[in-house]
């Protein structure tokens, strides 16, 4: 296999608070332009990978790439939506000026965001449906807005790989259905976005691509050949992930 | 004529009194000091409230008392910049250990804080005792450390102030957006790669110099006031950042100059507990009285919110037994609505009758057209 063409390449990697390890020896290869899911229960370290990834979170062992470089070099290619509870919505700010820190990145240190970045930003607001709600202040917005904002923030950004965790936690119907319509727009236009997915029912629907994750990988390919009971019993049966992991290799 | 000669004393008199302000040498010091200290504490304060760091700022005034006293004397000298940076210093060391704590032991950051800052104090008061029975001769002076007294402030004091003021203010505008975001999202920030590591330590020295600055002023004890509340005050009117820094500043710059005026006119009066006073009493008004966050507001759109809920469910309760009789016009007497939900149905149906959704009839209600429309979107609408 051509590993440049990996959008996401994690290798032996090996995450551990307290000498417990949440993920351990984890690989992921993701090809570039698919839409992943990443599943398993809860404290299966799903949050976890995605920020040791984006090297928010110092790894016990292992590498990861994006596009065949560190995550340091790759910076500008990665978008990134963190669970919405990470952030204090009561902060003195409005929607349009949350959506503009995703372009910080790009300002560099000392220049301030002008009438270009305002542009960009209302644009990506328009595309989440949340133009008229730019100079709401953020605590008077509901989750599903909340979470729209966030994600004209990671839109901004502009990147070649997005990291999504939890998109549709604690929004309503009609802002998870515009979310994977956008989301399936991104790949559409050839970007790959991983995404923290909980509920099992929509993950044929939404993704073309999942992961099964509990503390080791249990599976990783495309939906219809990963989504097996086997995999599932594995991933969340119950068992303690040392005894899954075991008889993962049968 | 009378009249306007009676007003015109006062007025003299005020003049006279701002004339004094303006000339004399002390209360010029007090005023511009404890307005730099105000606002500058001020401003800082409101990224380490919106961080939730406030008692940070505790521990870091606490800290600085040792700092100023070992500056003595190692130099045994109280040149303000001397005991400045030895302030400065020492509240560095205590933020850093503070650090360690949390790091490297499984202590939680409010246990740190605690232990620094009463460790810190102890030491610095020991150290002051210590000073108090050295023979040198200008030993006085240390002690209004501890609760500050505005009117030591000399010239150069001032003059020293203000320099780092500056400072801190122009550190302040150039970082801004960064601030700002690692204050929000860290995580995030770090993310696209901004150096949140040097922006936090950045920020933390401003706040550290914030309070230094503050100290022979407001004096140690009481120098966290100056930080935590002027934003605390400032979050209630505004939901902007800058707009919230800048209400903090004058709020404090406010404070600190009538505290530090009515502490130097009253003798023996120290100002860090009358800056405190003042300071107070804004936080308390606009906890109670700020719009939208005000426990005022707030009250007053529950009891809207609640008779708007009474007047939808009458309305509602109307059509819900005019369904029985399969005629929306129905009429029914209030008892049987009473029969649901006796508060404030009659209130509420004299409202509704008054906004043209229902009609009197005797002692009988019923729906008007417009009700019987209202009443069915809300009923689809489901609102409540």
């Amino acid at each position: 296999m051509a590993k440049k063409r990996m959008a996401v390449n994690v290798e032996d990697l090996t995450v551990a608070y307290n000498e417990k390890p949440v993920l351990w020896d984890i690989d992921m290869a993701v090809p570039k332009g698919i839409l992943l899911a990443v599943v398993g229960p809860n404290g299966a370290g799903k949050s976890t990978l995605i920020k040791t990834i984006l090297g928010l979170i110092k790894p016990a062992a292992g590498t990861v790439e994006i596009f065949g470089a560190s995550y340091k070099q790759q910076q500008h290619l990665v978008g990134y939506v963190p669970q919405r509870g990470s952030v204090d919505w009561d902060f003195p700010t409005n929607a349009l000026d949350v959506v503009m820190m995703g372009l910080y990145g790009k300002l560099g240190w000392l220049r301030r965001p002008g009438k270009e970045e305002k542009k960009l930003a209302m644009e990506a607001l328009e595309k989440v449906g949340m133009s008229h709600f730019a100079h709401r202040q953020i605590s008077q917005l509901s989750g599903g807005q909340q979470q729209r904002v966030f994600l004209a923030r990671a839109l901004v950004q502009d990147a070649m790989v997005y990291f999504m965790d939890e998109p549709f936690v604690g929004v309503d119907a009609t802002t998870e259905k515009a979310i994977i319509t956008l989301l399936q727009d991104l790949r559409k236009r050839g970007k790959t976005v991983i995404v923290v997915h909980h509920d099992l029912e929509t993950l044929k629907s939404y993704y073309d691509w999942a992961m099964l994750l509990n503390v080791r990988r249990i599976a990783l390919g495309p939906v219809k050949k990963v989504i097996t009971p086997k995999n599932l019993e594995q991933t969340y049966g119950g068992r303690a992930p040392f005894l899954a992991a075991k008889s993962q290799n049968d | 004529m009378g009249e306007g000669r009676l007003s015109l004393l006062p007025r003299a008199k005020m003049i006279e009194i701002l004339y004094n302000i303006i000339s004399d040498y002390t209360l010029r010091n007090v005023i511009l000091g404890s307005a730099i200290v105000g606002i500058i504490a001020g401003s800082l304060g409101c990224f380490a409230v919106l961080r939730r760091q406030s008692l940070l700022g505790d521990a870091i005034s606490h800290a600085a008392l040792p700092g100023i006293a070992l500056a003595f004397l190692l130099t045994l000298s109280k040149s303000p910049l001397i005991l400045l940076l030895g302030a400065a210093a020492a509240g560095f060391i205590g933020t850093l250990l503070v650090l360690l704590f949390t790091h490297t032991t499984k202590t939680k950051e409010d246990a740190a804080l605690g232990i620094i800052l009463s460790v810190f104090f102890g030491f610095g008061i020991f150290l002051l005792t210590i000073i108090q029975k050295l023979p040198t001769s200008n030993k006085a002076g240390l002690e209004t450390f501890l609760f500050g007294n505005a009117s030591t402030l000399l010239q150069s004091d001032v003059r020293l102030m203000s320099l780092f003021a500056l400072m801190i203010f122009i550190v302040l505008l150039f970082f801004w957006k960064n601030f700002k975001i690692i204050v929000f999202d860290y995580s995030f920030a770090k993310s696209i790669g901004l150096p949140v590591k040097t922006i936090n330590i950045i920020l933390t020295a401003l706040l550290v110099f914030a309070i230094a600055i503050g100290l022979q002023t407001v004096g140690v004890v009481l120098m966290s006031a100056m930080v935590i509340a002027p934003a605390v005050a400032a979050r209630q009117w505004t939901n902007s950042l800058s707009v919230m820094v800048l209400l903090a500043a004058l709020f404090g710059a406010f404070s600190g100059i009538s505290g530090a005026l009515i502490s130097s006119l009253v003798q023996k009066m120290p100002t860090g507990p009358t800056i405190v006073l003042v300071i107070s009493a804004i936080v308390l008004f606009s906890l109670a009285l700020a719009p939208n966050r005000g426990i005022l507001w707030d009250m007053y759109r529950k009891k809207k919110n609640r008779k708007k809920i009474r007047l939808d469910n009458t309305l509602l309760n109307l059509f819900r037994l005019s369904k029985s009789h399969n005629d929306p016009y129905h009429a029914h007497d209030l008892k049987s609505l009473m029969a649901i939900d006796p508060t404030g149905v009659r209130e509420a149906a004299i409202e509704l009758e008054q906004n043209g959704l229902v009609k009197r009839a005797g002692s009988r209600w019923g729906l008007t057209k417009q009700g019987i429309e209202k009443a069915r979107s809300l009923a689809q609408g489901g609102v409540f």
